[in-house]
C-alpha cells in the first residue's frame, strides 16, 4: 500500500485514480499509523510552499516524513511535494523544508513567461529503473512557478530547458522528486508512476 | 521546448455537451466523458469544460462529470462556469480539475483572484475575459456577452495577472463560432501585455488559423469547440500541419503517420 499524504492541498484524485489504473494500491491519508504501515509515501501538492508546510506541521506530519525517509522508505514527492523535499524555498519570503534533500527552491527567472505550463521535453542525465522504456525527449505536463535551483550532480536524473534547466527527475537514495505531474503526462507520465510501483515492490 | 497547446473546450449543460454560436443556438452534441476520452486519445494537450447550466440540480451533475473526468483522463482539464466563491473554487478542484477559469465572478469581486490564488496558488487560477470591439477600444463583456463592464480589456489582463491569475483566456466574443478565424489582433496585444500565458478562444475555422494565432497572436495555445466536435479538423492532423509550419507540438509516434 502507498500513502498518499492528503494534507489538503490541491488534486490528488487524479493521482490515485492513475495509480488504481495501474493495478497498485494507494491510500489517501493523514494517520501517523496507516503512513507507518505502508510501503511507500507519495507527497502530492499544489498550491503555496508555506502553506503546505504549515498544513504538514499541524498535522505532525513534517517530523514523521523525515523518520520515515532516515529509516529508507520509498518517498516520492510530486511538484510542490518535491520542493518541500528540499531545505527551503523563496516562495514568497523564506520558508524552512522538509530538509530531506539539500537545495533550495527558487522562482524561475528568464526571458519566458512564469508560470511554466503545458508540455515540456524531458533530457536524461543518467540511467535508472524509473526511467524504464521513458524515451529522451518524451513529452510531459508542467505547472509550475519555483523550481530546484542548486548543484544536484548526483540526484539528477532527468532535467527539461525552461529559461533555466530545471530538475524535472531526481533521486537519491530512496527518496524521489517528480516536478511535473506524472498522473497528467498521459502515457508517459503513466509509465512512470508504474516504474515507481515497481521499485517499491 | 514547450509545446503551444491545442485545448478543445466542452460547454456542458444538464450533463451533456452543447455547442453555442456566438453563445447562442445552443446545440446538443454529445457525452462529455466520452468526447473528452476521443479528445485525449487524438493527442489534445488539455481539456476546458464550461458548466453552462443555471441550475443548483445541473451544478451538482457538473460536478459528477468533473469526477467522472479526473478518474478517467490523465491529461490536465480546467473547469469554468458558475465559480463564484473560494468555497465554489475548492469543490470542483476536489473533485479533480487541474485548474478553475473565472470569468463574471472576477469581475464582480476581483479579490476572489488573489483570494484563490493564495489558497490553491496562481498555477491553478484562469481569468476568463470575454471581450467585444467597441467604439473605444476592447471593451470586456459579462453574462455571455450581454453586459458592457466599460473595462479595457488588454487592462483587465494586466490587473487580474496582478491579481494573481496564471493564466489568461481571451475569448473574443466577435468571432466566436463564425470560423473566420481567432482574434489576433486582440491576442496579440495581451500577450504582449502580461507575463503569464495567454490562450486564444474563439473563431478557429481552419487549421491555417492556428497557426496564424499561435505565431502572429503570440497565443501560448488555442481553444476551439466546433470545429474538433464535429470533426471538421482532427487534432492529429493539425498538429502535424503546425509542426510542418515550425510550431512546437506534442506528437505521439503513431498521429504523424
Amino acid at each position: 500500500m502507498i500513502a498518499i499524504i492528503d494534507y489538503g492541498a490541491g488534486n490528488i484524485k487524479s493521482l490515485q485514480s492513475a495509480l488504481t489504473k495501474l493495478d497498485i494500491a494507494s491510500c489517501l491519508t493523514t494517520d501517523e499509523q496507516t503512513i507507518r504501515a505502508s510501503k511507500a509515501i507519495i507527497l502530492p501538492g499544489v498550491g503555496a510552499f508555506k502553506d503546505a508546510m504549515d498544513a504538514l506541521d499541524e498535522l505532525g506530519l513534517a517530523a514523521l516524513l523525515r523518520k520515515e525517509a532516515a529509516v529508507g522508505k520509498p518517498i516520492l514527492g510530486i511538484c510542490l511535494g518535491m520542493q518541500l523535499l528540499y531545505d527551503e524555498s523563496f516562495e514568497d519570503g523564506d520558508w524552512e523544508g522538509l530538509g530531506i534533500l539539500k537545495g533550495s527552491v527558487n522562482r524561475i527567472t528568464g526571458n519566458v513567461k512564469v508560470p511554466h505550463m503545458g508540455w515540456n521535453t524531458l533530457s536524461h542525465h543518467r540511467t535508472h529503473p524509473i526511467l524504464m522504456d521513458i524515451a529522451e525527449q518524451s513529452y510531459v505536463y508542467f505547472v509550475h512557478s519555483y523550481y530546484i535551483d542548486g548543484n544536484l550532480a548526483d540526484e539528477l536524473l532527468s532535467s527539461c530547458d525552461y529559461g533555466v534547466k530545471i530538475p524535472a527527475i531526481v533521486q537519491k537514495d530512496n527518496i524521489y522528486g517528480i516536478q511535473f505531474h506524472p498522473e497528467k503526462s498521459g502515457a508517459t507520465g503513466l509509465n512512470l508512476l508504474k516504474n515507481f510501483g515497481e521499485l517499491i515492490t | 521546448m514547450l509545446a503551444k497547446r491545442i485545448i478543445p473546450c466542452l460547454d456542458v449543460d444538464k450533463g451533456r455537451v452543447v455547442k453555442g454560436k456566438k453563445f447562442k443556438q445552443i446545440r446538443d452534441v454529445a457525452d462529455p466523458v466520452e468526447l473528452a476520452k476521443r479528445y485525449r486519445s487524438d493527442g489534445a494537450d488539455e481539456l476546458v469544460f464550461y458548466d453552462i447550466t443555471a441550475s443548483n440540480e445541473g451544478r451538482d451533475i457538473f460536478v459528477d462529470i468533473v469526477e467522472r473526468v479526473a478518474t478517467e483522463i490523465n491529461i490536465p482539464f480546467t473547469v469554468g462556469g458558475g465559480l463564484r466563491s473560494v468555497a465554489d473554487i475548492n469543490r470542483v478542484l476536489r473533485a479533480g480539475a487541474d485548474k478553475v477559469s473565472l470569468n463574471s465572478a472576477a469581475l464582480k469581486n476581483p479579490s476572489l483572484i488573489t483570494e484563490a490564488a493564495a489558497k490553491f496558488g496562481s498555477q491553478c487560477i484562469v481569468l476568463s475575459i470575454d471581450a467585444k470591439r467597441t467604439s473605444s477600444g476592447w471593451s470586456v463583456f459579462m453574462n455571455g456577452g450581454r453586459v458592457d463592464m466599460q473595462i479595457d480589456a488588454i487592462a483587465w489582463a494586466k490587473r487580474g495577472a496582478e491579481l494573481g491569475a496564471g493564466e489568461i483566456v481571451v475569448n473574443a466574443i466577435d468571432v466566436d463560432g463564425v470560423k473566420n478565424g481567432f482574434n489576433v489582433v486582440l491576442t496579440k496585444a495581451i500577450a504582449n501585455a502580461v507575463t503569464i500565458p495567454v490562450v486564444a478562444s474563439g473563431g478557429a475555422g481552419e487549421k491555417a488559423h492556428f497557426a496564424e494565432i499561435l505565431n502572429e497572436g503570440k497565443a501560448d495555445a488555442a481553444l476551439a469547440a466546433s470545429v474538433f466536435h464535429y470533426s471538421e479538423i482532427s487534432i492529429p492532423d493539425l498538429k502535424n500541419y503546425l509542426a510542418a509550419n515550425g510550431i512546437t507540438m506534442r506528437r505521439e509516434p503513431s498521429w504523424t503517420k
